[in-house]
């Protein structure tokens, strides 16, 4: 039983997963799932009882069951306690002051990521303002490779996303042409394939592969698809630089995603012994977003960021190059509008970040929720402050697949421009290189190099 | 050292006819031209308002019974659209006068039609009646019992499951407004499911997604739609098991099969 009391009222919780659920900042997916608190006191009373909580009883007490679910036995099995201990006595509130502080450099911070569990990280975050978020995260940058370095600080990655409703070659590779032009493209040309059919995936990675190949370009290419389609075609030799994988933050979760804990060592394990990466082994990429739980009925009434953190818990186990939290695709029952979207994202970006995570993030929207581009612009530019990895590079924001919006390849160029950013040191060596680019990387207006002529010939 | 040198423009335009994606958008510096900006907030704007969108009920009712189509009306529990986005449970059931309503239509009937706005009435008041239509002449109606026409406001996909379960039907095509698109304001999807009944997950339905004309075109729709519930009729099931048969046959087939039937 946790509790505080405000001006003569007590106000109470029965247990740590609805103290946590009434401490979270409004969203509808809480409130759908029936665990939100019940007016703007109780929950600012929640997050009073939280920060008040030890640091500790985050390791005797499980949200989710431990004997039921493997990714609550995978985050306490895999508790660092000599990690945890410069902070083994604190209170959640303490930590943010800390965390604050200027002790908590980036040092600090990094010899502290395996000494956090999702759900310490979860805990402070909810009593944290925006601008904490954005504070504490700039201080900690995850720096991953796989044919390029991603994550440096001053430096800001893009995924091209040429994404076609019939996977229709010539029309991914124009998307995949335009976004180079732009100079995006750096943290990879990752298609979600319409068609899970492994025929067509096969197409596809071949198709970005010679892609790759054919202009040199120190990137990395990836087909969206599901992790048993990718394994087959491991197997097949096709050329797979990244394994994706959808990931959730409880074992339901992932059952409904159709994968598990040791399915993902499978692939993780297939995808090393290929090396393909020349100067890492970054073999993975995993898309996250609030409400994945709740949506298959695996959610153990915990509140959806807690699980959203709990998810970067499994992903950190397996090094990804690549995680992002796709934030506002969902829709407006979890995340009403551009406000929620907002925060969700900012607290994914700041948990993974703690985590250990290289987070990207998916800044994007669905027509039925109370959002638009400026709420994106606005996100974007936030991300981009508190030192996102990469975020989306979309034709004109519009997704003509998946029907929603997300950043546009304009966009990577309007934010590298307002905060002095460039894109992952080797490839901005390539664009400069090939005539796309200037000193910093950044683009020509329409410059269009030799080197590109047999491909447009073929698109 | 690089060779650099202008995109054609005719190089341009073949590029952009190889996808609906907006490339090669003009750009203005780091942002793209006023009227590439324009576009798309009209390309949004649109989408929006299919949202918004309320379906003329009164109107789609007239239509089906002049066509000697028997039809009911309902809503789900969502009273308005907010509560429509917010609570998808709401959506997935009757509100109960609409359930007493029905219940005086139940009967023996093999497949129960249902029409949904979703989230694009627009969809509905241009796609729902050409697919109705192109189903309904090909079925034999000897052989197929079909349940009065149910228009259903505020509903979501699984409010056919609490429908067909209160009709009595054996199968429940529920033909509902997608969620719109920047480029498709008016997708219609039909989602199939073999003995509805509350509970019903997605793994046990059949979907045809983006039927519109410049997605998939009405006659082909109505021919997988009677396809499929030939099939779900044959071996009493609808969900993954008959998607991963339907997919593995080539378009030849389907039609020999269509024949069969």
């Amino acid at each position: 039983m946790y509790g505080t009391t405000i001006r003569g009222t007590r106000y109470g919780f029965p247990d740590l997963k609805s103290l946590m659920a009434k401490a979270t900042p409004l969203r509808s997916g809480d409130c759908l799932a029936g665990i939100a608190a019940a007016s703007a006191a109780e929950r600012v009373a929640a997050q009073m009882a939280l920060a008040d909580l030890p640091l500790s009883v985050f390791l005797n007490e499980a949200l989710v069951p431990y004997e039921e679910d493997e990714v609550t036995r995978l985050i306490l099995d895999s508790h660092d306690r000599m990690a945890f201990a410069p902070i083994a006595s604190l209170t959640v509130g303490e930590f943010r002051d800390w965390l604050l502080s200027d002790a908590a450099d980036e040092e600090a911070l990094a010899a502290l990521t395996f000494g956090l569990t999702p759900e310490m990280v979860a805990a402070v975050s909810k009593i944290c303002r925006n601008q904490d978020l954005i504070l504490i995260a700039a201080k900690r940058r995850v720096v991953t490779r796989f044919r390029n370095t991603l994550g440096l600080r001053g430096r800001l990655s893009s995924r091209i996303q040429p994404n076609h409703p019939t996977d229709d070659a010539r029309g991914v590779l124009a998307s995949a042409i335009d976004g180079l032009l732009l100079g995006n493209g750096d943290a990879v040309i990752g298609v979600n394939p319409a068609s899970d059919s492994p025929e067509q995936c096969y197409e596809l990675l071949r198709l970005l592969d010679e892609l790759r190949e054919t202009l040199n370009i120190p990137t990395q290419s990836c087909v969206l698809a599901h992790v048993t389609t990718t394994l087959q075609l491991m197997a097949r030799q096709a050329p797979v630089d990244l394994v994706f994988q959808s990931i959730g933050g409880t074992q339901a979760a992932n059952a409904s995603f159709g994968i598990d804990l040791a399915l993902l060592r499978e692939a993780h394990a297939a995808a090393l012994a290929l090396k393909r990466g020349t100067i890492g082994d970054n073999v993975m990429y995993f898309e996250t977003g609030q409400g994945s739980a709740l949506s298959a009925n695996a959610h153990w009434n915990c509140d959806q960021q807690t699980l959203e953190a709990r998810a970067y818990g499994v992903a950190r186990m397996f090094d990804p190059l690549l995680i992002n939290t796709v934030v506002g695709f969902i829709g407006p029952e979890y995340l009403f509008d551009g406000k929620q979207i907002t925060r969700a994202a900012l607290e994914d970006h700041f948990c993974g970040k703690l985590l250990g995570l290289p987070m990207g993030c998916d800044v994007c929207y669905t027509n039925h929720a109370e959002a638009d581009q400026n709420d994106m612009d606005d996100l974007l530019t936030l991300l981009a402050v508190a030192g996102v990895n990469y975020v989306m590079g979309v034709p004109g924001a519009d997704d003509v697949m998946l029907n929603y919006q997300s950043t546009s390849y304009h966009d990577v160029l309007a934010v590298r421009r307002m905060l002095d950013l460039a894109p992952a040191p080797e490839f901005a060596q390539w664009l400069t290189d090939v005539g796309l680019g200037d000193a910093r990387g950044e683009p020509q207006p329409q410059a269009l190099p030799a080197s590109f002529a047999p491909l447009l010939e073929r698109a | 050292m690089a060779d650099r040198r202008p995109a054609p423009p005719d190089m341009i335009s073949k590029l952009r006819s190889a996808t609906p994606a907006r490339i090669f958008l003009p750009r203005a510096g780091a942002g793209v031209t006023t009227r590439a900006t324009l576009d798309f907030q009209l390309a949004h704007a649109e989408a929006r308002d299919a949202v918004e969108e309320r379906l003329d009920v009164d109107t789609l009712f007239d239509e089906l019974t002049s066509r000697g189509l028997p039809a009911v009306r309902v809503r789900s529990a969502a009273r308005d659209r907010r509560s429509f986005l917010l609570r998808p449970d709401l959506g997935r059931r009757l509100d109960d006068e609409s359930r007493e309503r029905l219940k005086s239509f139940a009967g023996d009937y093999d497949l129960a039609f249902v029409i949904a706005e979703g989230l694009s009435a627009r969809a509905i008041a241009r796609h729902a009646i050409p697919i109705l239509e192109r189903t309904l002449s090909s079925l034999d109606r000897t052989s197929w019992k079909i349940a009065p026409i149910v228009l259903a406001e505020q509903g979501r996909v699984a409010l056919g499951d609490d429908i067909g379960e209160t009709l009595g039907a054996r199968l429940a095509a529920v033909l509902i407004g997608e969620r719109p698109g920047l480029s498709s304001p008016d997708s219609l999807g039909v989602y199939l499911t073999f003995a509805p009944r509350v509970g019903r997950t997605e793994a046990e339905r059949n979907c045809l997604s983006n039927i519109r004309p410049q997605g998939l075109a009405y006659d082909e729709a109505a021919r997988k739609l009677l396809y499929l519930c030939n099939e779900a009729r044959r071996r009493q099931l609808t969900g993954v098991e008959l998607k991963d048969e339907a997919e593995t046959l080539a378009p030849e087939e389907l039609r020999a099969i269509d024949v069969k039937n």
